[in-house]
């Protein structure tokens, strides 16, 4: 298929393009959802946010690099007064748009004018297949949010909507399920891996798929890889057996990256950490600026030695995994990724190791109205200060 | 990802709503209609591409571009593939 290739294509990936594949855009902190997983730690709007005019010249940018489309997110992109202006511009401007939103505010109106817009994908989040599996984590109401926009949307004649779904191990036996939803709407599944980033860091350890569980989504992913989406981001399982479809590595800082709401290029949508911030777009000259010169970008397009899975006979399927869900784990980034199917996660994850403190939060600080449930059912840890000698003490409760 | 047969005899192009932009390993292409990415993965699959509009068949766009004649069969099956896809059409279709 390809008689006199440069390098094969991971390898020129992992070198780094001139300007990435596609990007992800949050364009706004402010969301009216509250998932206690969000990658952004989404919630209250940044002052510092992008201005319109900013953010047209931002898309002016991805045009004349020649990036395809954006993957635009949040928070909740919607809640932007200039929202479907700037989807428009950037249509008119050859940038496509997916843009990712909880459906709030995806009215029939509204429907009906995004199936007259062409080069725009709209992906809703569902992370259950059922309001009991999926308000878990979303908080209540949100199913029938979303099912309301799907409706929405298959009504006014969008065709193929994506399902995004956030595998847990609440939602991993609900696969026919979606498939089924996204049958019903006309739409296509798209899962991705959770990531222990945001929010996520608080409630990975109790969402994260189980071992098992994974070995039955990668059998799952290889029967139906041809009819759901993945945003290419299981590669961490393509160490059980063949790879699956679709690139197997870790795209940050090569070819693909994130841009925040204040305008801060990170390497990828799931390390919005200081530690993987390669400048800001005002600050450092522009978006073509940071992606080519940012120091940060250089270090991730240098040759990776592979590190403590370099010894892995399965090092060239998984390529070490990912990097963000190492390090908002407190994992080492050169050794194995902590849901390694080989088994070196669990190890790792039992050595002694230090969670990395947050660098960002726009959480709302107050529970908003349709908070999930999810994190009132831990107890707060105790301080490492307390001295009454019971501080520490739980009795059993039967739940 | 089709296995039918590619026609070398027909007259291609690109599809209108397809986008190319070249790289060191080849190109990419983006297709704004199905919002579907592919990668070309060779320089010279690039130059057949970019000599289909111009040539009468595909297979002369494949000499144009330099392709050895034992290449060819792999070179259809690029094609295919980017045919299965809707980035390449026949120039008598729209």
């Amino acid at each position: 298929m390809s008689p006199t290739a440069v390098l094969p294509l991971v390898q020129e990936f992992e070198l780094g393009l001139d300007a990435p594949i596609c990007l992800t855009w949050e364009l706004t902190y402010a969301c009216n959802l509250a998932c206690v997983h969000c990658l952004s730690s989404s919630g209250r709007r940044d002052p510092r946010e992008l201005t319109t005019a900013q953010c047209e010249a931002v898309i002016d940018e991805l045009e004349r690099m020649q990036v395809f489309y954006v993957n635009v997110g949040g928070g909740e992109p919607t809640i932007r007064p200039d929202f479907w202006h700037l989807l428009d511009y950037a249509v008119a401007h050859r940038v496509g748009v997916k843009f990712s939103t909880n459906g709030s505010r995806l009215t029939p109106d509204r429907a009906r004018r995004l199936a007259a817009t062409d080069y725009v994908d709209v992906q809703i989040s569902l992370d259950g297949a059922t309001a009991e599996v999926n308000d878990y984590v979303r908080g209540p109401g949100s199913f029938d949010t979303a099912v309301g926009a799907l409706e929405n949307l298959a009504t006014a004649g969008f065709r193929d909507a994506k399902i995004s779904v956030v595998c847990t191990r609440h939602n991993l036996d609900q696969l026919d399920e979606f498939l089924a939803l996204a049958d019903r709407y006309g739409a296509t599944l798209r899962l991705t891996r959770l990531r222990p980033s945001g929010r996520g860091a608080d409630t990975w350890d109790e969402l994260h798929p189980r071992p098992e569980q994974q070995r039955v989504l990668y059998d799952w992913l290889v029967t139906h890889g041809d009819r759901v989406l993945t945003g290419d981001s299981f590669f961490h399982l393509s160490a059980f057996g063949a790879p699956l479809p679709g690139l197997n590595l870790c795209g940050a800082g090569r070819v693909v990256c994130l841009i925040d709401p204040v305008g801060d290029v990170y390497a990828c949508p799931f390390a919005i950490h200081d530690r993987f911030r390669a400048g800001n777009l005002l600050a450092d000259g522009g978006f073509a600026q940071v992606w080519r010169h940012s120091p940060l970008f250089a270090q991730l397009r240098a040759p990776q030695t592979g590190g403590a899975c370099a010894s892995c006979s399965f090092y060239d399927s998984c390529r070490g995994g990912c990097m963000a869900a190492k390090f908002f784990t407190g994992l080492p980034l050169d050794g194995p990724d902590p849901e390694c199917v080989q088994g070196h996660g669990e190890p790792a994850l039992a050595r002694e190791r230090t969670v990395p403190a947050a660098s960002q939060d726009h959480s709302r600080p107050v529970a908003a109205r349709k908070q999930p449930v999810l994190l009132q059912l831990g107890r707060p840890p105790v301080s490492a200060c307390a001295e009454n000698p019971l501080a520490d003490f739980r009795p059993e409760v039967p739940r | 990802m089709s296995t039918d047969a590619f026609d070398l005899e027909a007259a291609w192009r690109l599809h209108p709503q397809v986008a190319v932009r070249p790289e060191r390993f080849g190109a990419l292409l983006y297709h704004f209609g199905t919002r579907r990415l592919s990668f070309v993965k060779t320089p010279r699959l690039l130059a057949v591409l970019e000599s289909l509009p111009a040539a009468a068949t595909a297979r002369d766009a494949c000499t144009a571009a330099g392709v050895p004649a034992p290449e060819l069969p792999a070179y259809a099956r690029a094609l295919a593939t980017l045919a299965a896809s809707s980035m390449i059409c026949e120039r008598s279709a729209a």
